[in-house]
């Protein structure tokens, strides 16, 4: 909302004492936030004066231009009285006219600093000023040519045009649409004066008396009062469509944000911000038969101001008449009844309509406009006959004519809102010290009217505050005008809190862990689109080709939200490696979404807590959320120095982040040789916590690297990372430690190349017993001393007795009988 | 063979004068100050000190000695061995130490050489600065919320006193998963983990809701379809709104030092009542002359835009199943990276969500 202080001040006295500065800072602690304050014209200087123009030479040049010299008749403005030379290259113009003249000296927005030059073969003292040099708009076809009568030569343009002016912009919360109106500004502002000890009398513009309805106005047939509780409409015969938009008018809408067009339109539109009553006109020999206020029947349609024909539906609320729909109702008008160059007979409808039915149609159409903005969030049903009276007043006064004297009314505005409210609440609520006086006072400044009933105040909320419907928007109103500055500062005294879960102190862990390995987290957007997963290779029937689609994507070609994080990792690998980076290991932990079940959430009702079922159900519509974890390894991971040679990344590094990130959780995973997309076929492990599935690692595919842009050997890797957090060890129990001697064997075993090195351990492993401590794979060697097809396998084992010395032979025979399961288990056979 | 005096030579064992040995000490100990290293003192101990070395060839004879001189010479050899191995030792000694400290000296490396083969591993920001956030709350006792990201519509919204005509549901726009009459969103703020946890917990609530959140906005230096806020929501008996304030200007010092308070200006949510946009004292300028009217932090304001709070709209705690004449509440929530913008000076918000290594590297693995 723009509000020219000008304009401000008619409702409002605001004394010379509070600044705008000062006057914006206190609307904005009462919550009228500023946007920007403009101080209009600042950048121009005078002598800017009103012109009569006595003579115009046309010359033709050159060039091909016509210019007209011309003499202008500036009073005294220019110092000597004598007529002013100037050229100008308009042509709108006669003598005769009153024109804007700028005087050497002066300066228009620009800056264009105005001196006597020659041009054309002339002095040309001067200017004779567009709208748009003014700054009064874009029209720049001509010069301004002022009504005439208007002003008298020698006048200065700047309080007859309003070119000087502050213009305060407001952000305005939905629950504050008083507010859009310099009415509702207004009103604040006398509050906001008060804020400083300054007394600020507010004179309400809608207080005005109007006739008596009498039903002989314009004939109206309301056929849904509940979508409609008010419809007036007045009457104005003769008006003279060419009549000019008064200058003060046009630059008041002007500089409240809106276009002038023509003296009617500009007049509906003024009293619309003036009082926040949206108005309509129809040019009335345009009409058929009475208004009627009805739903649309499916089929119909409309073509709105805007020139767009919509088709409509029974959602929608009209106005028709005989013709058929001739308005959209609260949102704008149809093209057929607008006012036009040629309207002699002006029908006034000032209307209330319901907040929701307008916002729906507003939604619907995607038409959002002046009018709909005011009546979704609530606009003063009260008003519309001192709103269609005022217009009626400005058409005649500026557009001659006469007032009709019909004033048809249907409905009535409903009785005003009463909220009883305990008279100590204010403080209770906001921790400040306000009186019950302080209450009474601050509920009456806003326009309440309150009486007291024992220990509970009873308030009538006033008309244009449809927002406050219960006594927690009456504390903010008293609250406000209080200060929100006076709120003190005190700590909540919580009881003793459990500190971190769980979850949480584990996922800090695994973050931890990763970036001491070396890795860099990074955080991607969910989006994905099906050329991702191809680019992954992943089959037609892969589980994660099922995706969560959005209804309303912000790109059509990635329009659902992504079940794998690798696609994101991937991408980031390929950018940091694009930007000169040598390498790269990135790790993300995010949820992924899968879909499940139904996937329709019920809505409930707001009266009552759901019931257990209830939220069940509601859980149960969600896609599951799974948290995963993805590690991406690219590149160089160890890099070339004076020590040597540097090292690839590759499937070890991702396998030993996760390692690294499951003995962090004190989970045991086991790698599995298996196969799937987007994993180098040979080269892809499954990962297991017991027997449960929990992510798979290993080098990318070459095509997915090639697809990617990414190395070859890059490798990547993706857990459940809730699933891992789940099985995190929760409470270690404490080792019990031998300080016996140990006792080491080395056997080498040859088994066939297919053959799983965890496999073979896990046998030696089961076979050793429980003198086993640990066993380590030292090395593996292939060539000319094994057959072809095989390998050996070297593990380092070691013994050692809780209670004791190990006897001659104890782990010599532990020894044999782990070979011997592995023998029997991998066939394999040890090498001597 | 002979017995033991076989060999008895009267030239030699008249050798055993005191001058004569005390010149084969005076002999060996120059022999043993002369080695410059281990090798020559060995050579010097063999010769002096050996098993055929004079002195040792003089012990052997003192047997053949007639009684009476027996004790003389074996007193008189007796010192001067051990005059000739203390020598032996010292210069052992002293050998080893040079020879210790000449390898110490060709073993020097250039201790300035780069060593790192690897590079650093970072954790991202917004999740340390989340951390750093829960911290501050989870020391005044509260703890750590969660919700999911892909939400019922019922409790983005309807729960949040945002009734389906509700004009505030036009201020966020709102991804929905497809089809809309499903009724699932992507939450729009980290507000419906506050639903949830006042269905799931009783009173008294202090929790605090770091979390992601998505709207339609285009991708540019200030906006994203995706960030971070964090939400606190506090229901007790008694609870004020001056407890907000002390809450968030708790929240303000820890986030950026001491003397940075907050300031509430009234505002409009759908889920508090009253409610209040909370501004951060800009933590630059302090809001003071003269460094104010020349601050790009806060553009001369004083005070910089932070985030929403109130008091839990009495209707919330209805839908929520919390009874308003019992309990009050309040709720703030911010934005995670919008805070950290500030704090950090970041300039342009896509460096969050670009993955650039350069970005998280820069902040090491904690805020």
């Amino acid at each position: 909302m723009r509000v020219p202080l000008s304009w401000l001040r008619e409702y409002v006295e605001l004394p010379d004492a509070i600044s705008a500065e000062q006057l914006a800072a206190e609307l904005t602690a009462l919550g009228l936030k500023l946007e920007a304050l403009e101080h209009v014209g600042s950048d121009m200087r005078g002598p800017l004066v009103v012109g009569r123009v006595l003579t115009v030479q046309p010359e033709a040049q050159s060039n091909g231009k016509t210019i007209n010299w011309c003499t202008v008749d500036v009073a005294d403005a220019n110092g000597s009285g004598e007529p002013q030379g100037i050229v100008c290259g308009a042509h709108n113009f006669a003598p005769g006219d009153l024109v804007v003249v700028v005087l050497p000296g002066g300066a228009l927005p620009g800056p264009v600093e105005i001196s006597e030059r020659k041009t054309y073969g002339h002095v040309s003292a001067g200017m004779i000023c567009s709208a748009r040099e003014l700054g009064l708009g874009d029209d720049h076809t001509g010069i301004i040519v002022l009504p005439p009568d208007s002003a008298a030569p020698g006048d200065d343009a700047f309080a007859l045009l309003g070119l000087r002016d502050v213009v305060i912009e407001f952000e305005i919360n939905p629950d504050r649409a008083y507010a859009l109106s310099l009415r509702g500004v207004a009103r604040e502002a006398s509050l906001a004066a008060a804020r400083r000890g300054l007394v600020a009398a507010f004179t309400d513009p809608a207080a005005r008396a109007t006739p008596t309805p009498n039903d002989a106005g314009y004939p109206v047939a309301v056929e849904d009062s509940a979508s409609c509780p008010v419809f007036v409409t007045r009457g104005v015969s003769g008006f003279d469509a060419g009549a000019p938009t008064p200058p003060w008018l046009a630059r008041r809408i002007q500089l409240a944000g809106m276009r002038p067009i023509s003296l009617a339109v500009d007049i509906t539109n003024y009293v619309m911000l003036e009082l926040g009553q949206p108005i309509h006109g129809y040019d009335a020999d345009t009409l058929l038969g009475p208004l009627r206020v009805r739903r649309a029947a499916a089929g119909e349609r409309l073509t709105t101001l805007d020139g767009v024909e919509r088709d409509l539906g029974p959602d929608d609320l009209l106005i028709a008449d005989d013709s058929g729909p001739i308005g959209l109702a609260g949102v704008m008008g149809g093209a057929t009844t607008e006012l036009s160059a040629t309207t002699t007979r002006i029908v006034i409808e000032a209307a209330h309509f319901d907040p929701a039915t307008i916002f729906r149609g507003q939604r619907r159409h995607k038409l959002p406009s002046e009018a709909s903005r005011r009546f979704e969030r609530g606009v003063d049903p009260t008003i519309p006959e001192a709103a269609a009276d005022r217009v009626a007043e400005l058409l005649v006064r500026y557009g001659g004519g006469t007032v009709e004297p019909g004033v048809t009314k249907v409905g009535a505005a409903a009785g005003r809102r009463t909220v009883s409210m305990a008279a100590d609440l204010p403080g209770r609520v906001t921790g400040m010290e306000i009186s019950v006086a302080t209450t009474l006072a601050n509920l009456r400044a806003v326009g309440c009217e309150v009486e007291a009933a024992g220990s509970a105040l009873s308030v009538t909320v006033p008309p244009w505050r449809p927002d406050i419907d219960a006594p927690f928007d009456l504390v903010e109103e008293v609250a406000r005008i209080v200060g929100y500055e006076q709120v003190p500062s005190v700590l909540p005294p919580a009881p003793p809190g459990n500190g971190l879960s769980r979850s949480g102190r584990l996922r800090r862990r695994v973050g931890r862990t990763l970036a001491a390995e070396g890795l860099v987290e990074v955080i991607s957007f969910p989006f994905i689109g099906s050329a991702a997963l191809d680019a992954l290779g992943l089959p037609d029937d892969d589980s994660r080709r099922a995706l969560v689609r959005l209804a309303n994507p912000l790109s059509s070609e990635e329009p659902a939200l992504t079940s794998t994080l690798l696609p994101g990792l991937l991408r980031a690998a390929a950018r940091n490696l694009g930007r000169g980076a040598s390498g790269v290991a990135l790790f993300e932990s995010a949820t992924v979404t899968l879909p499940r079940g139904s996937g329709a959430a019920p809505i409930y009702g707001v009266d009552r807590r759901p019931t257990a079922t209830e939220l069940a159900a509601l859980d149960a519509a969600l896609p599951d959320q799974p948290e995963h974890l993805g590690v991406v390894v690219a590149g160089e991971r160890e890099r070339s120095g004076w020590w040597g040679p540097g090292r690839t990344g590759d499937w070890t590094d991702v396998l030993a982040a996760i390692q690294a990130v499951a003995r962090a959780l004190g989970v045991d995973i086991r790698a599995h040789g298996a196969q799937r997309a987007p994993w180098h076929p040979g080269r892809c492990a499954e990962l297991r916590a017991g027997d449960r599935v929990i992510g798979h690692a290993g080098e990318l595919h070459p095509a997915v690297c090639a697809a990617h842009g990414l190395p070859a050997r890059a490798a990547a890797a993706e857990v459940h990372l809730g699933a891992l957090l789940g099985l995190a060890a929760d409470i270690v129990p404490g080792p019990t430690l031998s300080a016996f001697p140990v006792a080491k064997e080395d056997v080498a075993l040859v088994v066939d190349e297919s053959v799983a090195a965890a496999d073979v351990e896990a046998a030696l492993r089961a076979g050793a017993g429980e003198l086993l401590e640990s066993i380590a794979l030292f090395d593996i060697y292939t060539g000319d001393q094994l057959p072809v097809g095989k390998k050996s396998l070297a593990f380092a084992l070691r013994f050692r007795a809780a209670d004791r010395t190990l006897a001659e032979g104890e782990a010599g025979h532990a020894r044999d009988a782990a070979v011997a399961a592995a023998a029997a288990s991998c066939g394999a056979v040890q090498r001597r | 063979m002979s017995g033991p005096n076989s060999e008895y030579d009267p030239v030699q064992v008249s050798g055993l004068s005191a001058e004569e040995v005390a010149d084969l000490v005076e002999l060996a100990k120059a022999a043993i100050g002369a080695a410059t290293d281990l090798d020559e003192l060995k050579a010097a101990r063999l010769a002096h000190a050996g098993d055929r070395s004079p002195l040792a060839l003089a012990n052997r004879e003192i047997g053949a000695l007639p009684p009476q001189a027996r004790k003389d010479a074996g007193q008189r050899l007796g010192q001067a061995r051990a005059q000739v191995a203390q020598a032996l030792s010292v210069r052992q000694a002293t050998l080893e130490m040079e020879q210790e400290e000449r390898i110490l000296a060709e073993e020097r490396v250039d201790m300035t050489l780069p060593v790192q083969r690897s590079s650093y591993g970072s954790r991202h920001p917004v999740t340390t600065g989340s951390e750093l956030i829960a911290d501050v709350f989870i020391a005044m006792g509260w703890e750590v919320a969660e919700g999911p990201v892909v939400e019922a519509e019922w409790l983005n919204f309807d729960a949040l006193n945002l009734g389906p005509d509700h004009p505030a549901r036009t201020m966020q726009d709102t991804f929905w998963v497809d089809p809309v009459e499903h009724a699932i969103v992507l939450r729009t703020h980290t507000s419906p983990v506050q639903a949830r946890t006042m269905l799931t917990r009783t009173p008294p609530i202090y929790v605090v809701c770091p979390g992601r959140v998505f709207r339609t906005d285009e991708y540019d230096a200030t906006h994203s379809p995706m960030f971070h806020q964090v939400e606190g929501l506090v229901v007790d008996r008694g609870i004020t709104m001056a407890h907000l304030k002390g809450s968030l200007d708790h929240f303000a010092t820890a986030m950026f030092g001491a003397g940075i308070d907050t300031r509430f200006r009234p505002s409009y949510f759908p889920f508090t009542e009253p409610s209040a946009e909370v501004d951060l004292r800009c933590f630059v300028c302090r809001g003071e002359e003269p460094a104010v009217a020349t601050c790009r932090t806060c553009r001369g304001e004083g005070w910089i835009e932070w985030g929403g709070c109130g008091v839990v709209n009495p209707r919330v705690l209805v839908a929520c199943g919390v009874d308003p004449e019992i309990y009050t509440g309040f709720a703030f929530g911010m934005g995670i990276d919008r805070t950290l913008m500030f704090r950090h000076g970041i300039a342009d918000l896509r460096d969050l969500f670009d993955g650039d290594i350069r970005f998280s590297a820069a902040f090491g693995s904690e805020l």
